[in-house]
């Protein structure tokens, strides 16, 4: 599949954003970090804006963005409908939660109700992210378990990561935090490993001889292309990136992901104030650069059952 | 509306013969000639005279070569949308620009409330919907809705370009639900089957598969005065001289 970039802005801009708001949903109700209110704000409007950044991109992305809106109305069947319903419906929860923190205006109880409402529609929204590839019987190397559960973690991770600045900047940024969020970001890229694991070892269901229904003639092969230059279908859906190529971008991945950020952690808990804050940005930047890594061949590793009628393979 | 019909009222579609498809594309030019004009124009074309030209189209005729370790066949083959009775292709769509439609099981794109997201082409595992990025729309075969019920054109004319511009009459169009229909029939008679099941998209098209080959054939009904000329004895040792000399 064609690795737009805008769809890779969008997933990893926003996913960061809901992780944020995630973790700050979650120290409101749980009060297991103490942080300054003014931070907190903070902290939401940047995930906020990230969410922004995402979908406005995804939105320009449109063959007719003046039309977006009527994305909202098939919920019932279409899950790119049901992002767009929870991602709306995560704005004025977060707002009022985003208020809350310095606003007395906004009463506690409101303040909890706009917290797990925050809380939940944030995983939701990503979730459904997550089911918009996951449910597309085309794509072999999406249609499975495990596409869902990446996304979710990776956008706890990444927010995890933009966490440890909101606590940092709080005084708050302890050493066993630090160990939770690398414990976190470790899980997360076990998850995509898992995934990797599972897409080498996925035995193709079709074959050009299937798809066609020849099979039975013998080894079915294509003799002559039905264009002589590329169409809409090759752009789109004939990208594939040479197994070398992801073997070595897979361990890009992991060490812009997992790796340096993880060494950067460890350094920011050993150490505090302007240092502290500069470690952790470092981590937070190397972070989201594995997972643009990542997203990019989560599209470039992904083949689509339409290439087989141009006699490639899934 | 991307809920999908429970049942269709017809089940509209077209039937392909692999048998006798010569590939000669006349069907896939007739199509973009009628449908750059009609319910979907335009098709834009990008580049078209250019070194690498790109443009929209609802049929693409593909050929194939089957190898089974002795022999190997060429077959042609169109391929454009089956109307699935169970298209994700709708149902993904989270405008409801693409529909199912309940008389008929047409399935279609409205134009007008399209955003181009391409989510639909995605979910399309046999290729049926380019985009047109002139327009910002997707696009794909109609079966000809704005022939196939236009009362301004003779009745033998009410089909899909497709299976009208056929040399070789290897496209059929009809209600695919009816058993008891012409082209149900062929079906049956010519054991149709349907492109990738596996996906559980259903879809209504059939294709009819090459027949067996002369030598594995068996009786092919030939009869017998059209057999081979070297079995004819004319009794004229004139004929039998020229049929000699010309089979030669
Ligand atoms: S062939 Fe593709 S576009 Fe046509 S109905 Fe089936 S899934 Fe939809
Ligand atoms: S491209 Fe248009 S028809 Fe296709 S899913 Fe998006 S809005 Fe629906």
């Amino acid at each position: 599949m064609d690795p737009a970039y805008s769809v890779i802005l969008f997933t990893s801009s926003s996913g960061a954003g809901y992780g944020l708001l995630i973790w700050l949903a979650f120290t409101r109700l749980s009060g297991a970090w103490a942080l300054s209110p003014m931070v907190a704000v903070i902290g939401c409007l940047v995930a906020l804006a990230l969410i922004t950044t995402g979908l406005l991109s995804s939105t320009f992305h449109l063959g007719h963005p003046e039309r977006a809106w009527r994305a909202m109305s098939q919920w019932r069947t279409s899950w790119l409908s049901r992002e767009g319903v929870f991602a709306i419906l995560t704005y004025p929860a977060a707002l009022v939660f985003t208020a809350g923190w310095i606003w007395d205006a906004v009463p506690p109880i409101a303040m909890t109700l706009a917290a797990s409402a925050t809380l939940i529609l944030s995983l939701v929204t990503v979730i459904s992210t997550g089911m918009i590839y996951a449910c597309l019987k085309t794509i072999p190397r999406w249609h499975n378990r495990w596409v869902v559960p990446v996304y979710l973690a990776m956008a706890i991770a990444s927010g995890g990561l933009l966490f440890t600045l909101v606590l940092a900047a709080s005084s708050a940024a302890r050493q066993q935090t630090l160990i939770l969020v690398m414990v976190v970001l470790l899980i997360s890229w076990m998850t995509k490993w898992a995934y990797w694991r599972f897409i080498d070892r996925q035995e193709p269901a079709s074959t050009t001889g299937t798809a066609t229904g020849l099979g039975h003639l013998g080894t079915v092969s294509q003799l002559e292309a039905p264009h002589t230059s590329e169409n809409y279908l090759l752009k789109e859906m004939g990208f594939s990136i040479a197994r070398k190529h992801a073997t070595k971008l897979r361990r890009m991945a992991l060490n812009l992901g997992l790796l340096l950020p993880g060494i950067m952690l460890v350094l920011a808990g050993m150490s505090n104030g302007f240092a502290q804050l500069v470690l952790l940005s470092a981590a937070l930047v190397l972070g989201l650069a594995g997972i643009v890594v990542e997203r990019w061949l989560f599209f470039a590793e992904a083949r689509h059952a339409v290439t087989l009628f141009y006699g490639r393979s899934l | 509306m991307t809920s999908l019909p429970k049942t269709t009222g017809k089940k509209l579609g077209l039937v392909t013969d692999l048998d006798i498809c010569v590939g000669c594309h006349a069907c896939a030019v007739s199509c973009k000639e009628w449908n750059a004009g009609g319910h979907s124009a335009p098709l834009t074309d990008t580049n078209a005279y250019g070194k690498d030209p790109s443009g929209v189209w609802f049929n693409r005729v593909h050929v194939y070569e089957t190898d089974d370790g002795e022999n190997t066949r060429t077959v042609n083959f169109p391929r454009s949308c089956l109307h699935c009775e169970q298209p994700a292709c709708v149902t993904v769509c989270p405008t409801g620009a693409s529909y199912k439609r309940e008389e008929d099981g047409i399935v279609l794109v409205d134009a007008e409330k399209c955003i181009g997201c391409k989510l639909c082409s995605w979910a399309c595992p046999y290729g049926a919907r380019e985009y047109d990025a002139d327009d910002g729309v997707m696009k794909k075969c109609t079966l000809c809705i704005d022939r196939i019920y236009n009362e301004n054109l003779e009745e033998s004319e009410r089909q899909p370009a497709c299976v009208i511009a056929c040399p070789a009459r290897a496209r059929h169009f009809g209600d695919l639900g009816d058993p008891d229909s012409n082209i149900s029939r062929l079906v049956e008679r010519r054991g149709g089957y349907a492109l990738m099941p596996e996906t559980g998209y259903q879809p209504v098209n059939r294709y009819l598969p090459p027949r067996a080959r002369k030598d594995q054939a068996g009786d092919t009904g030939t009869a017998d005065h059209l057999d081979a000329a070297e079995n004819v004895d004319s009794g004229h040792s004139f004929f039998n001289w020229l049929d000699k000399a010309l089979s030669r």
